[in-house]
């Protein structure tokens, strides 16, 4: 797993932001969207790259740090290959996603918010992903599984092992 | 746009286009295409449409998406309308199924009954 | 060429060959010669029908009789019935063929018999990427009569007169909100579309945007033109890529073909939309919260006044409507106040979406007229509860609501009468629970999301729900007393009145609506340290009933070897030294082991 930030790697990916940021009207509240762009670009938000947003935007780092740390879509540590979301609205907690959660947990041995140590998958409990219908549901990148049994879980999570 | 009276020049036109697809002897075919049809399989569903269809050479069949039909539980769902028949509304479809619906409905005009709502399980 | 008068197809397919067709079309060949039939019949060998399922098939011409899981046994009877006296033999044919007449049309279906669509009208109808389907539908006629026949004043009147109230959740009243922005002076005032759907459970302004998001474009340049904005945000959830993808896609094709953006009908008005996304915080559906999240700032709300109407985005006059209550808006102005008027109840006009979920056959979205019962809504449209088990509530309004118990189902739904029995409207959310699950836990689980959610600006929020979040965890660990009983409904009461803004003033719904129908389910919890519905976990206990075969699975998956017993001998739990893992009940492939 990558834990030092290299800046001099990642001058291409500094140069589409920056590019980013100048396109955007200043007047019109930027900080939402630059920040998710940068989290597109680099998957997450490291100290470093918020302090470029920060010297780029003219905006203060205290606001930016306040900003990323608020909302659960950023993150500021990296993330897994896969992400494994249990969607954890009404509609599939009632229908016995705290199980499939749990069972998750164990088959990938992680807690729940962490990355497992081979780097391959972060197993988060999600807000309501709108599947009501297909409860319980989990949501792999960008794959969605409806109506899964805890005994499901094996099969879903070997696939991504390959 | 101009002025409304170009919108409804437009308007006439788009209706003339969907009611040509009805008159024309055509045949619809619509997959519901929401998070929650695309998560359900809608996606396979639609193409395997698509294949189907352009494998027969079926020149009178049209497959489009739309939004949520609303009945999640039963998706993914297709609707077929062809002229002078009811809709028909299909429920949880899936690539195998597919084959069966052009080949039953689409070809020889008679609807999959065991796949319909209300005889589906 | 010899012509012949009948047809006898026999499928030759993969399918039909493998159930032995081949055998099939012999012995009708043979069949046909001995009856002296070999000059007037053909036999042939076709392709697939496609019926694979009900293969082998057979089919004759000239009367197309269909011929359906053929065997050679039949073969005779058919020669000599349908080929030699021309009577088709109907007991063999396919059932489908002679009943294809019986095929059920969607509207007559329960889930639809009730339903009336107005917000969800072409969601499932239109092609949602393609702006001609909705302009065939008398898209944009609304804001083309907006723009042409009305003032702005009138337009307010009929959104007024309507009496529609917003669907996001409040419902209040739409036309008034805009009639407070209108006389505003400002150099800028602005539309926003709240799609920040975070209530689980509830996913109706996803389909919106999915299904129909011209609607929502129409709607806002409408608002727009009425209160005097002329930039608009759309605020989603980046949790539905979907819907921002065909959102795009509508903003474009619309901007193209000049529907929004400047001098819309030669009108001079001008109207843009921009569409901004959230970052997962539930609070940014409370409106100050929203704006102050499109500024670029932590998604925290604000004192009210001042409104929004007055001083909203980046302090300039804004008016914030729900995607739902925006999809009503084209219709109302199409077809007038009264015809809104004539759908639903005198104080909640028109129609609500509800998202039924949770324990319940017909899951889905459901338009229905205000004012339907929820008896309608859950048995009739929604098919009742799966396998066999008992209704037990249904939760409305996400972790602003509460439960609604059985003795209260045939209640007509509307704001007031939910806000009457301690739940509310919420966004439509609509999940139905049963028997299996328990109240204590339901209660705990909305506690959790909003102390997660909680923006911590004030006191009330971001501890007394922590505090309540704590007692109700004691209680659903057996170590619950009576006085937190009480506790729970005081603190709840405080909360409730000094919180800032609606995510705090609502967060102890959830509680003290169980607290207040399912007392009991809490003191057997606290009294009896028992959890009827089997659900929380230190309160349960494992046992292997008599379908235990033996085959000490169990007792080797045991992390605390507690489970005791001979090869094929009935095992047994020892309870004292159970730390209720649940590793045997998992390791048990005969489900012998149950948790009471």
């Amino acid at each position: 797993m990558q834990k030092v930030f290299d800046i001099k790697e990642n001058k291409q990916k500094f140069d589409e932001l920056l590019a980013y940021i100048e396109s955007q009207d200043k007047s019109q509240g930027v900080l939402m969207q630059t920040l998710h762009k940068a989290q597109e670009l680099f998957g997450y938000l490291p100290i470093e790259v918020q302090k470029f947003v920060s010297e780029k935007t003219k905006i203060p780092m205290a606001e930016i740090y306040g900003v990323a740390t608020f909302y659960t879509q950023f993150s500021l540590e990296p993330k897994g290959k896969h992400t494994v979301g249990v969607c954890m609205g009404t509609a599939c907690y009632v229908k016995n996603a705290q199980l499939v959660l749990d069972k998750l947990a164990k088959e990938l041995n992680v807690a729940v918010g962490a990355t497992t140590e081979d780097g391959l998958f972060t197993l988060e409990a999600t807000r309501c992903l709108g599947c009501c219908g297909l409860a319980p549901v989990i949501m792999v990148d960008d794959t969605v599984y409806g109506k899964v049994d805890p005994k499901d879980v094996p099969e879903i999570v070997a696939n991504y092992k390959k | 746009m101009k002025s409304l009276e170009e919108l409804k020049k437009i308007r006439e036109e788009a209706k003339k286009n969907l009611e040509l697809r009805e008159t024309g002897k055509n045949v619809r075919v619509v997959v519901g295409m929401a998070t929650c049809g695309i998560s359900a399989g809608a996606r396979p569903v639609l193409q395997a449409f698509i294949d189907e269809v352009s494998k027969r050479n079926l020149t009178n069949v049209q497959v489009v998406q739309t939004g949520c039909i609303g009945m999640c539980a039963n998706e993914p769902i297709v609707e077929v309308t062809a002229p002078d028949q009811e809709k028909v509304t299909y429920i949880h479809m899936d690539v195998d199924k597919v084959k069966r619906v052009v080949a039953q409905h689409l070809v020889q005009g008679m609807a999959v009954k065991e796949y319909t709502i209300g005889h589906a399980e | 060429m010899a012509i012949y008068r009948s047809h006898v197809l026999v499928c030759g397919g993969t399918g039909c060959h493998s159930s032995k067709s081949d055998e099939i079309k012999r012995k009708f060949e043979e069949k046909i010669k001995e009856m002296n039939l070999d000059n007037e019949v053909q036999v042939i060998s076709t392709g697939c029908f496609g019926l694979c399922e009900e293969g082998p098939i057979v089919v004759i011409y000239p009367e197309g009789a269909f011929y359906s899981r053929m065997q050679i046994n039949r073969v005779d009877r058919i020669v000599e019935e349908h080929l030699y006296k021309g009577r088709i033999v109907k007991e063999f044919l396919y059932e489908e063929s002679i009943e294809a007449d019986q095929i059920i049309p969607l509207s007559d279906v329960d889930f639809y018999k009730k339903q009336k669509r107005v917000a969800l009208k072409y969601c499932g109808v239109i092609d949602p990427e393609n702006i001609n389907e909705y302009i065939a539908n008398d898209g944009y006629m609304a804001l083309g009569k907006v723009l042409t026949e009305m003032t702005p004043d009138q337009v307010i009147d009929v959104i007024k007169d309507s009496g529609l109230r917003g669907r996001g959740g409040g419902g209040f009243p739409t036309g008034l909100k805009w009639s407070f922005a209108a006389p505003n002076e400002a150099d800028q005032k602005y539309i926003i579309c709240n799609a920040d759907e975070g209530d689980p459970g509830a996913f109706m302004d996803r389909s919106v945007l999915e299904g129909d998001p011209h609607c929502i474009l129409e709607a806002m340049a409408i608002a727009g033109y009425a209160i005097g904005a002329t930039k608009g945000f759309v605020y989603v959830r980046a949790e539905y890529p979907i819907a921002v993808q065909r959102l795009q896609i509508a903003i474009n094709q619309a901007k193209t073909m000049g529907l929004i953006g400047k001098n819309i009908f030669e009108t001079g008005f001008d109207f843009e939309v921009e569409i901004r996304l959230g970052a997962g915080a539930f609070v940014c559906g409370e409106e100050t919260a929203l704006m102050a999240s499109i500024e670029g700032q932590r998604g925290m709300s604000r004192n009210k006044p001042p409104f929004p109407a007055v001083s909203g985005l980046f302090g300039k006059p804004t008016i914030i409507n729900n995607v739902e209550t925006l999809a009503n808006i084209p219709q109302i102005i199409l077809n007038g106040a009264d015809w809104f008027r004539s759908f639903g109840t005198e104080k909640s006009p028109g129609t609500k979406v509800f998202a039924l979920g949770g324990k319940i056959n017909n899951t889905g979205l459901v338009e229905i007229p205000m004012g339907t019962s929820l008896r309608e809504v859950i048995y009739d449209i929604g098919g009742g509860c799966p396998n066999g088990k008992a209704f037990k509530a249904v939760q409305t309004g996400g972790p602003s609501g509460g439960c609604i118990t059985a003795d209260y189902i045939d209640t007509p739904i509307d704001f007031d009468t939910l806000t009457e029995l301690g739940s509310m409207m919420g966004s439509g959310g609509m999940i139905v629970m049963d028997e299996d699950n328990c109240m204590v836990d339901i209660a705990r689980f909305f506690l959790e999301f909003t102390v997660e959610e909680s923006c911590g600006k004030c006191t009330p929020c971001r501890e007394g729900t922590k505090r309540m979040l704590e007692i109700l965890e004691r209680i659903a660990e057996g170590k619950g007393t009576l006085e937190d009983l009480d506790k729970l409904e005081k603190l709840g009461n405080n909360i409730k009145n000094t919180s800032l803004c609606g995510l705090g003033q609502t967060a102890p719904n959830p509680v003290s609506s169980t607290l207040k129908y399912f007392r009991d389910e809490y003191e057997a919890h606290v009294i009896d340290k028992r959890c009827p519905a089997g659900v929380c976990q230190s309160l349960l206990n494992y046992y292997i009933i008599d379908t235990c075969r033996g085959c000490t699975k169990c007792a080797r998956q045991c992390p605390v070897k507690c489970i005791d017993g001979k090869v094929k001998e009935l095992h047994v739990i020892d309870q004292d030294k159970c730390i209720k893992c649940g590793a045997c009940m998992e390791a048990c492939p005969f489900d012998a082991i149950i948790k009471k």
